[in-house]
């Protein structure tokens, strides 16, 4: 029950996109049809559920207070070992599917590379140590559910930007002016969500 | 001073604003806008981070190998934003700031107008001009950010660094402006002005 409720939680209350506005670069560049977006969304989705559980071992098991050594703090690391993490397993995880799974690499090939320096893969591990989870299963549980917000997310916006070609648009306002306040609009919706506890 | 080298320092803080125009490091610019100190304080680590990054990359353009350097430049970046947190961290009129903008300042690393810049420009150009490069983009991030906190302070809880300005006169803080929606919205007419301005940037 406890994970049901970080799994929703994670996907609709705290929603990367409307809740912290993270990823937003890669959300607002490749939303432009939905085909592509599903892509970048299932790639964010397949690394945070990588790179977090990583990260929250190191974290708990190197990085926190007297983990390591005893009387030794290294948590002012966490930046500089979450990123090096990241960054290598997009490496690893690149080379594995472009191994094992060729159509798959054609079709995420672009964005994964991408991903490395995607606020919201870097944010999930540092929200990750926030909050302290206790258990194994809870950053893997986090991490599926915050993948499944984004994805979500820029889904429902690169629909809306198909269908927002359609319509007359001030001039100025076109492209990525408009682009801002639909998903402003977007967040005010999801933001029914708030204060939902579970 | 020479033409290219005021070219290099105007451009980004208005025809090439990293935000409004290149759609570079949105992430972080909208949550720490709620209070002027916030932005100002997120803009001048960016400044820091962006100018320095760029200077050390530019130094090493030409012994770092293609093939791995973005580790190094994520290396690179990583090590300014420990540097920059813990100096935050360290002062106490600054602690509490640290605190509110929480991951925000971590996540500067993956900033994309840190790494945008540094591939663009430092790793082709010397280092002196890098360093203009790096200050001048987060300049015009941080024009942005304090545009935006400048709204969102006065508006949603009527006050400016947290001096009273508006509620004395009777005015009823709007809690909508504080929430995060809203600074897109802002944002969105921010573009709105620049482009109804600068015709050229305009989309098809």
């Amino acid at each position: 029950m406890e994970f049901l409720s970080l799994f929703v939680k994670s996907i609709f209350v705290d929603n990367m996109i409307f809740a912290y506005f993270l990823g937003m670069c890669s959300f607002l560049a490749v939303s432009k049809n939905v085909k592509t977006a599903a892509g970048l969304g299932l790639a964010v989705i397949f690394v945070l559920l990588i790179t977090l559980p990583i990260n929250w071992l190191l974290n708990t098991y190197v990085l926190a207070p007297d983990a390591l050594i005893k009387g030794v703090d290294l948590s002012f690391l966490s930046f500089i070992i979450f990123i090096a993490v990241i960054a290598a397993i997009v490496q690893i995880v690149e080379m594995v599917v472009e191994k094992f799974s060729p159509s798959l690499y054609s079709s995420l090939g672009i964005f994964l590379p991408l991903i490395a320096v995607n606020c919201a893969i870097l944010s999930g591990s540092l929200f990750m140590q926030q909050r302290d989870f206790t258990t194994f299963a809870e950053p893997v549980v986090y991490a599926l559910g915050s993948g499944i917000g984004w994805f979500l997310a820029i889904v429902s916006l690169a629909a809306i930007r198909e269908k927002m070609a359609y319509s007359n648009v001030p001039k100025a306002l076109k492209g990525l002016g408009i682009t801002f306040i639909t998903v402003g609009l977007m967040g005010m919706a999801f933001m029914t969500f708030m204060g939902i506890s579970l | 001073m020479d033409a290219k080298l005021k070219e290099t320092i105007l451009n980004p803080i208005f025809k090439g604003n990293p935000i409004t125009v290149l759609v570079l490091g949105i992430c972080s610019s909208l949550a720490v806008t709620v209070t002027l100190k916030g932005a100002l304080v997120m803009a001048l680590s960016v400044i820091v981070v962006t100018g320095v990054s760029s200077l050390i990359l530019s130094l090493l353009r030409n012994t770092i190998p293609s093939r791995v350097r973005i580790i190094v430049q994520l290396v690179v970046v990583a090590m300014m934003v420990i540097l920059v947190d813990q100096v935050l961290k360290s002062f106490d009129a600054t602690y509490a700031i640290d605190k509110q903008l929480s991951v925000y300042i971590g996540l500067i690393i993956t900033n994309c107008i840190v790494m945008g810049r540094i591939e663009a420009f430092a790793l082709g150009n010397k280092p002196w001009p890098s360093l203009l490069d790096g200050v001048a983009n987060g300049a015009g991030y941080g024009m942005i950010l304090l545009i935006v906190a400048f709204f969102r302070e006065l508006l949603g809880s009527g006050t400016l660094f947290g001096i009273d300005i508006l509620n004395r006169f009777g005015y009823v803080p709007n809690n909508l402006v504080i929430l995060p929606p809203f600074a897109l919205i802002l944002l969105g007419c921010i573009v709105w002005v620049q482009r109804s301005i600068q015709k050229d940037l305009q989309e098809k």
